[in-house]
């Protein structure tokens, strides 16, 4: 049954309705004029949820289209902002240069690992312990490589917060939302046009039943790889991003197995597989999660860990009684998408 | 640098390494019978700990006394989130349980950080800087005791799940749980029991590795990944392979803690996981499939 909603996405593309197209509008142009209302803690708070909604269509393309799960993706967030940053502070070669070493270091450790793992038929959640070996091994190899910081950290130089000049990635908050939402959009295009490509249907082949796929002559090698290497190069220019915006890198942080969990909350609650599920799950957790902050500060209560709890809890709940997200079932309650449109990962074996 | 190594310090690792093995054993007795991969199985430990560190530090309990009650905490704790959450899970996806359970251990080291705070704490015992000496090694005897008391309730698990009438009832349900349902064997409810034995199994280890190890939420991530390699390398499901295992990684930790930096000794371990899971999936002891 999922196979068949699948395909019917792949025909409409993003399979949004006129009243979705119009939602979409009016959304993207909320979006874009925030910045002229918005104070800096907003936008910086709409920046990071733009940032992981990102992330998330970066996964989503391994995990919710060909079905590889990922539980190590930070480790191409690090080598992606790790490349571009050692760039910039060694050899002072600005972030449109480095995010294309960032993309193919980044391709290269999903090579390695994906090649590893699918020639060596390591599969599932064995898989998706390579992953995190993997990360884990970068992190702790980080932090005791002192040319790039260790683990003291690599810090890069903050000019100036005033002046806007894209070309070195420096400026105002503003910038920086706009630079992120530009890359959200594009991720959500580039996802939209592999979905309707001969990639897209081989994916989702592979995602539903690998053994048929093969049966059925597709080079289930090539296809799974070539996931590997989009998800990672794309997850890396997020990467590049947060180097720059953040201005410091620790492997503490940047390759942790919970940034890992994460990047992907945001796709399971908007619906694994599915076009819109990562930014909406977005726009779903972090206003829950500033409401939370919010709350407990009105109550004086300031204990660490508070948020991460409750994203556990959504994490678990979302995993008991919304399998599937929860984009799809309410874009079509509210007629935003067509009936079955969106490629739901199936829920049943 | 020079490239002998103590006896020592192979001792300690050994020592340490049984204490690891039998946490992962939990982790391999879930995985052999319920089929799920316990993503908070450390988080279920560092709680074994902080039991172990609060009944020492307000009952002024050893912890080796406290383990049992922390155990049959554990244990209940287990069978509850077996028959609570994973239970609903059972013919899902595994990665969906993957990813369930690392929502839940999300969840247990927030609340342990919401609890006890960011720091370590350390559980004092009378003879914890004593030692024994046989002739050139000199051993702790915290990790005498420890080792010890690891292997005998490795031993007891082994004898619960060979000789009695309930462990075999487990294990053929683990061998075909379409044929256990068809005799009319309550799957979930031995699925429920298998859970709380790990999760009472990994309890255990806690009480012991404070013996060790200062506790502090974030070592939890830690232990299960580490818990995770142990049972990779030894196989997943077979019980001696888990205590191998944890030998195994507690030695070459120790090795490279001595020989290399101690802040690169757990690069080995994620090394020698990559390989074997490229090598021998099945893991040292493991039954091919």
């Amino acid at each position: 049954m999922s196979a068949l909603s699948s395909d019917a996405l792949s025909q409409a593309g993003a399979g949004l309705t006129a009243r979705g197209w119009r939602v979409f509008g009016v959304w993207l142009a909320a979006l874009l004029l925030v910045p002229t209302v918005a104070d800096s803690y907003f936008l910086s708070v709409l920046t990071t949820l733009l940032w992981f909604a990102y992330l998330g269509q970066a996964w989503n393309v391994m995990m919710g289209f060909a079905g590889q799960l990922s539980l190590g993706h930070s480790l191409y967030v690090g080598l992606g902002a790790y490349s571009a940053a050692a760039l910039f502070v060694h050899f002072g070669i600005g972030p449109w240069a480095g995010v294309w070493l960032g993309m193919l270091v980044a391709a290269l450790a999903g090579a390695a690992i994906g090649v590893l793992g699918f020639r060596f038929r390591v599969r599932g959640v064995y898989f998706a312990l390579l992953t995190i070996a993997f990360a884990e091994l970068t992190r702790i190899g980080f932090s005791h490589i002192s040319w790039l910081g260790g683990a003291g950290g690599l810090f890069l130089p903050v000019s100036q917060r005033v002046n806007n000049d894209l070309a070195g990635l420096r400026g105002t908050p503003a910038m920086f939302y706009y630079v992120i939402l530009v890359l959200t959009l594009a991720a959500l295009l580039l996802c939209r046009w592999l979905l309707g490509r001969r990639i897209g249907y081989y994916w989702q082949a592979i995602r539903e039943d690998q053994e048929a796929a093969q049966a059925l002559g597709i080079d289930v090698f090539r296809y799974k790889l070539a996931a590997v290497l989009i998800s990672a190069a794309m997850t890396a220019v997020g990467g590049v991003f947060y180097a720059f915006f953040y201005n410091n890198l620790f492997p503490e942080q940047i390759f942790s197995l919970s940034r890992s969990i994460e990047i992907i909350l945001d796709v399971l609650i908007g619906g694994i597989g599915t076009l819109f599920g990562p930014v909406f799950g977005g726009f779903v957790l972090t206003p829950l999660g500033e409401l939370l902050t919010w709350s407990l500060d009105r109550a004086g209560i300031n204990i660490p860990g508070a948020k991460q709890f409750v994203y556990g809890g959504v994490l678990v709940a979302i995993v008991i009684f919304l399998p599937d997200g929860i984009w799809p079932p309410l874009a079509r309650r509210l007629g935003l998408t067509r009936a079955s449109s969106d490629p739901v990962r199936s829920s049943e074996p | 640098m020079s490239f002998s190594v103590p006896p020592s310090v192979i001792a300690t690792g050994v020592l340490t390494g049984l204490v690891y093995g039998l946490g992962a054993l939990g982790l391999s007795v879930i995985f052999g019978v319920v089929r799920v991969v316990n993503f908070a199985h450390g988080e279920i430990m560092v709680l074994g700990m902080y039991g172990a560190a609060l009944l020492a530090q307000h009952a002024g309990l050893d912890p080796l006394a406290a383990a049992p009650l922390v155990a049959a905490v554990l244990f209940a704790g287990g069978w509850a989130l077996q028959r609570g959450l994973i239970n609903k899970l059972i013919g899902r996806p595994e990665h969906m349980q993957f990813i369930l359970l690392a929502g839940v251990a999300m969840m247990l080291v927030n609340l342990m950080l919401m609890l006890f705070g960011p720091e370590a704490q350390a559980v004092q015992v009378a003879y914890a800087f004593d030692s024994f000496e046989l002739g050139p090694l000199v051993l702790d005897k915290v990790r005498v005791y420890a080792a010890l008391a690891a292997v005998l309730v490795a031993g007891g698990l082994s004898l619960f799940f060979s000789r009695t009438r309930l462990g075999k009832t487990i294990r053929a349900c683990a061998d075909n749980q379409l044929g256990a349902r068809v005799v009319g064997l309550d799957v979930p409810r031995l699925y429920a029991l298998t859970f709380g034995i790990g999760s009472a199994t990994a309890g255990i280890a806690g009480c012991l590795l404070t013996l060790m190890v200062d506790v502090r939420p974030l070592l939890a991530p830690e232990l299960t990944l580490l818990g995770f390699i142990i049972v990779i390398v030894g196989g997943l499901g077979s019980l001696t392979g888990a205590l191998l295992g944890g030998l195994l990684i507690g030695v070459s930790e120790a090795f490279a803690g001595f020989l290399l930096l101690p802040s690169m000794k757990s690069m080995f371990s994620y090394g020698l996981l990559i390989l074997i899971l490229l090598l021998r999936p099945q893991g040292l002891l493991g039954k091919s499939s």
